[in-house]
This record gives structure tokens, C-alpha cells and sequence, in this order.
């Protein structure tokens, strides 16, 4: 066995000198929600660093909806989960056809309309959203979910259509003109090639948009209002607006809140790492 | 047989239908869709909003508001100096996260985690753990020292300084990655040529990493700088503008004129912001659309 020498040694600890300041970085916000999600009240309040006693009993009252602030938990994480799941797909039809329609078939002025949603994707969100609240009102769309369905939809796609576009570009135009020649007609094309090949864009660029949504803030808080209507983050917010709010109670729901899309995250951290970071900024 | 859609026969055009193949047909109405959405959600509210503000007195009023003069000033430390901080950073921790360790892979999965979750619960609980009274940094400031801790956020430059440390905590995971991918892609034998001629870290920093990643980098400080503009969450949920509207940038603030019916404020602060942010924007797109 080797014994390792002093410079590895060295070299070693100056890298756990960067490291364990980023993990206490990283996680400490993280662990206080997950503190106060395990504290009973009194223990939460009391500054420890780990409660006297853990506890469950802060997520039975949260799935219970035992607590004025939470008696429509279900029906908010139910609204989240529609809207996610519907921005997701509308999401991914509309940008499919779109960058399908750019690069495979070169429609005239595609390159125009790629620029102009790029163009969108750079709207920095929070100016857009003023004009949106407006539109949104002006279509009688206030407090209806498809408000903040469209909302996201037109947020997420500009995106979603470059990265599609960016992968579409990289398939072989010999793929489309073999499958005209064994006489395909284009949407035969568009279902029996294009789409397979493109499947682990398709699913980055799902979840993108799902995560996106379930995640967005801003847009839900303007758009949507009713307690019935609104989504988890907006409950989540509207906590704060009492002086003696439950922590312990919004930090649980919290972390509810916050384990779907962390574990979608890992699930697809594949496909995200390739088909996302590598097309987000492009060297 | 053609048949001609047109009752105006002095254009001696073809009908539409004739000029185009059934492909670019499909590629129009495959287009159609996002065009839909692009007039309905985007040119529409656009033109509304430059249309709500236009009045010349909306721009004497913001003059005249020193919450608006404020919330421009921060704006402009969180991204001139919050946003280079971070980005130096995150290319300094894009090298640590290149490095060929198992603990450090094991580190990046973690480190990802503030990207990963959403916003609101961990911003929210910097939030409690700031708290004067219960929150835990000043329930150990006191049993460490016995003195109460500061009421952080009731300072403005505290508070600000929490905000920007808040969305750095947030996107920094995002950036090293990037950064990291960036600094993958160098050939590696020309640090091992650096090796064998015994240069000093700073030099191979100097003449091949840096060199290699200074485009991206810049690309990517741009990027930050549109998208932290648009950073509602990061002040809105840590300090709600206060104390005293004195944290305010110019995304909560166009929000605080929209709850408080100034319409047309909001919408004149944010085109004081176009001049600044259209050049950025046509930059990026010029480096995306290549």
C-alpha cells in the first residue's frame, strides 16, 4: 500500500478548504427548512439546531389540513400539478411544431419568428408580467387557471423552440429526403422520424417547462387570487400575511412543495445537464 | 385546375396555394401555433404597456418619486456588483467542480440542490432565519456572546446586501455548471504541455483556461444581467421592498405601482429600463441565433 504523499496531502485539504464552505453554503437554508418541517413548534422558535424531540406531526397537520392557512392544501397542490402538467404539454406541442416547422421544413420567414422568440426569451419576466396582469384582465382571463397556464406557455416556449431547434438542426437532412423518397408525406416525416430522434430533447425540454411552472411565483400571485384557485407557492406566500404565522407549518408545506421538482430534477438530471446547460449558452 | 382566390386580377400572381409545396404548407400551419401565442401574449400586451405609458407626465412623476430614484440605484448594485461577484465565483468554483473526485462529483450533485427547488420556501426560510426575535443566527449571536444580534433586516444596505446574497445562492449552481462544461471542453493536453513546463496555476489560468472561456463568460455575465432584472422573488420575499421602500429594484417596483393602481407607472419605470436592457437583448440574440 501506498501512503500518500505531503503534497497530495496538501493539494487535498485545499480542496476541502473550498468544499465544505460550499456544502454549508449550499445547505444550510435547505436544513433550517427541514429543521423547522421536524420541530414542534415550541423547539422551532427556540433557535436549536436539532429538536429535543422530532416530530411528524407538522406534515399530519398539513395533510390533515388542520390549520386555517392550509385548508385547501389539497385543492392548491392539485392546481399546481394541472397547471404544471398542462404548460408541459402545450408547452412541448407548440415548440415541436414550431421548431419542426423552422428547421426541417425551412417554412419561409422561420428564421424571422426563431429571432423574435428569442428576442421574447430576453423580455426580462418581471417587466413582462405588468402588461400581462393587463391583457390577462382584457381577455377575462383573471383568476382562471388558463391565465397562468398561457402565461407560462409563452414564457417557456421561446426556449423551448431554440434548444428543439438547435437539436433538430443536427439530424441528417438525408433522414428527410430518404423518407420522401419511400414516399412519407410530411406529417408520416414529422410522427416516424423527426420525433423518436428527437425524444431526449422532448423530454429535457418537458420538464423544463413542467419545473418552470410549478416553480414560477410572480405570474401565479398577479393572475390567479381565490384560495381555491391559487397555486401551492401562492399559499405559501399569503402566509406571510399574518403577524403570528405558523413557520413551522409553511416550512413544512414547504418542503412538500419543494420534493416533486427536486426529485424530477435527479430523475431527469441526464437529459437536463446535456440538453439544457450545453444549449443554454452556446460558446 | 387553379383556382384564383384573389377577385383583384391586376396582380398577375399565382394563388397562394400553387407557390408553395404541401411542405411549406405544413410548415405554416406547424408555425401557427407559437405565432398565435406570440401576437396574443407578447405583441399585444407589449404594445399595450408602451401604450399606457406613454404620457410625458408618467416620466415627471417618477422624477419626482424618490422610492423610484432608490429602487434604479439598487438595481443597479444588484447587477453591476451582485451579478460580478457571483460570476466570478462561479468561475472560480466551475474549476473546483472540474476536478477528477469522487467526494467532489458526490458535492455537485448536492451542490445543485438551490437550483433544483424552487424559490420560495428556501427564500422564505433565510427569511425566518434572519428573524430579530426567534430567528436561530441571532439565537447564536446571543448564546455565543450574550448580546442580541442586529435586526438584519431592517437595515436597507443589510437588507439589500441579503437580497443579492439570496439570488446568488439561487443561480450560482446554474452558472458554475455552465462554466464547468465550458472548461471541460479544453483540450487537456494543453495543460499537461503547460505541466511539463512547470507552469504556476495562475499561468495555466491565465493563458489557457481564461483565454479558452472568456467568451462565454461574458456571454454569460450578459445573460445573468437580463435575467437578474427580472428577479422579483429574490427581494420581493426577503425584505418585500422595505424597510421603508428602500430595497425596492425595478422589478418589485413596477409590481408595488400595479398593487397600489398606477398602471401607468409601472409600465413608464420599466421603459426607463428599455434603453439600458435593448441593447443587451439584441446583443444576446445576435450571439443565440448564429
Amino acid at each position: 500500500m501506498k501512503l500518500p504523499s505531503l503534497r497530495d496531502v496538501a493539494a487535498e485539504t485545499r480542496l476541502l478548504l473550498i468544499g465544505i464552505p460550499v456544502l454549508l453554503w449550499t445547505m444550510i437554508p435547505i436544513y433550517h427548512m427541514f429543521l423547522f418541517a421536524i420541530s414542534p413548534k415550541e423547539d422551532a422558535f427556540s433557535g436549536k439546531l436539532w429538536p429535543d424531540h422530532p416530530t411528524l406531526h407538522n406534515f399530519e397537520i398539513v395533510f390533515k389540513q388542520q390549520h386555517y392557512f392550509l385548508r385547501d392544501f389539497y385543492v392548491q397542490f392539485w392546481n399546481s400539478l394541472v397547471i404544471a402538467a398542462a404548460v408541459g404539454v402545450l408547452t412541448l406541442v407548440i415548440a415541436t411544431a414550431a421548431a419542426f416547422s423552422i428547421s426541417r421544413l425551412r417554412v419561409p420567414g422561420g428564421r424571422i419568428v426563431m429571432n423574435l422568440a428569442l428576442f421574447t426569451y430576453f423580455i426580462p419576466a418581471a417587466f413582462l408580467a405588468v402588461p400581462m396582469y393587463r391583457t390577462m384582465g382584457n381577455y377575462g382571463l383573471l383568476n382562471n387557471h388558463w391565465s397562468l397556464i398561457l402565461a407560462m406557455v409563452t414564457i417557456a416556449s421561446p426556449y423551448a423552440i431554440w434548444v428543439l431547434k438547435q437539436a433538430s438542426d443536427k439530424l441528417p437532412v438525408e433522414l428527410d429526403e430518404a423518407a420522401v423518397m419511400d414516399g412519407a408525406t410530411t406529417l408520416q416525416i414529422f410522427r416516424l422520424v423527426y420525433l423518436p430522434l428527437m425524444m431526449p430533447s422532448l423530454v429535457a425540454i418537458g420538464t423544463y417547462a413542467v419545473l418552470l411552472a410549478w416553480n414560477e411565483y410572480l405570474y401565479a400571485f398577479l393572475l390567479l387570487s381565490n384560495d381555491r384557485e391559487i397555486t401551492l407557492p401562492v399559499a405559501l406566500g399569503n402566509f406571510l400575511a399574518a403577524d403570528d404565522s405558523p413557520w413551522e407549518l409553511l416550512m413544512t408545506t414547504g418542503f412538500i412543495y419543494a420534493l416533486p421538482p427536486a426529485a424530477i430534477y435527479y430523475a431527469f438530471r441526464r437529459y437536463m445537464v446535456g440538453g439544457l446547460t450545453a444549449g443554454a449558452v452556446k460558446s | 385546375m387553379a383556382i384564383t382566390l384573389s377577385g383583384d386580377q391586376s396582380i398577375p400572381a399565382p394563388p397562394l396555394s400553387s407557390r408553395l409545396t404541401p411542405a411549406q404548407i405544413w410548415g405554416i400551419v406547424l408555425l401557427a401555433p407559437y405565432l398565435l401565442v406570440f401576437l396574443a401574449f407578447v405583441v399585444y400586451p407589449v404594445g399595450y404597456g408602451l401604450w399606457l405609458a406613454r404620457a410625458p407626465s408618467n416620466y415627471v412623476a417618477l422624477y419626482h418619486d424618490p422610492i423610484f430614484a432608490r429602487a434604479a440605484v439598487n438595481t443597479l448594485i444588484f447587477l453591476v456588483i451582485g451579478i460580478n461577484i457571483k460570476m466570478v465565483i462561479a468561475l472560480f468554483l466551475s474549476g473546483f467542480f472540474a476536478q477528477q473526485r469522487t467526494w467532489i462529483k458526490w458535492l455537485s450533485v448536492i451542490f445543485i440542490l438551490p437550483w433544483a427547488v424552487p424559490s420560495i420556501p428556501t427564500i422564505l426560510s433565510v427569511r425566518f432565519m434572519f428573524n430579530p426575535e426567534w430567528g436561530m443566527v441571532n439565537h447564536l449571536i446571543f448564546s455565543l456572546t450574550g448580546d442580541d444580534g442586529p435586526n438584519w433586516l431592517n437595515d436597507p444596505t443589510v437588507a439589500l446586501t441579503m437580497a443579492i446574497g439570496v439570488h446568488i445562492w439561487k443561480s450560482l449552481p446554474f452558472w458554475t455548471l455552465i462554466l464547468m462544461t465550458g472548461r471541460l471542453a479544453i483540450a487537456h493536453d494543453l495543460f499537461e504541455a503547460a505541466e511539463v513546463d512547470g507552469a504556476s496555476w495562475w499561468q495555466k489560468f491565465r493563458y489557457i483556461t481564461w483565454p479558452s472561456l472568456q467568451t462565454l463568460y461574458i456571454t454569460c455575465t450578459l445573460l445573468s444581467m437580463i435575467w437578474t432584472l427580472g428577479d422579483f422573488n429574490s427581494v420581493y420575499l426577503l425584505t418585500g421592498g422595505g424597510p421603508a421602500d428602500l430595497t425596492h429594484v425595478l422589478s418589485t417596483l413596477g409590481i408595488r405601482y400595479l398593487r397600489l393602481d398606477q398602471l401607468s407607472l409601472a409600465m413608464a419605470s420599466i421603459v426607463c429600463a428599455i434603453p439600458f436592457v435593448l441593447p443587451l437583448m439584441y446583443f444576446m440574440m445576435k450571439r443565440l441565433s448564429r
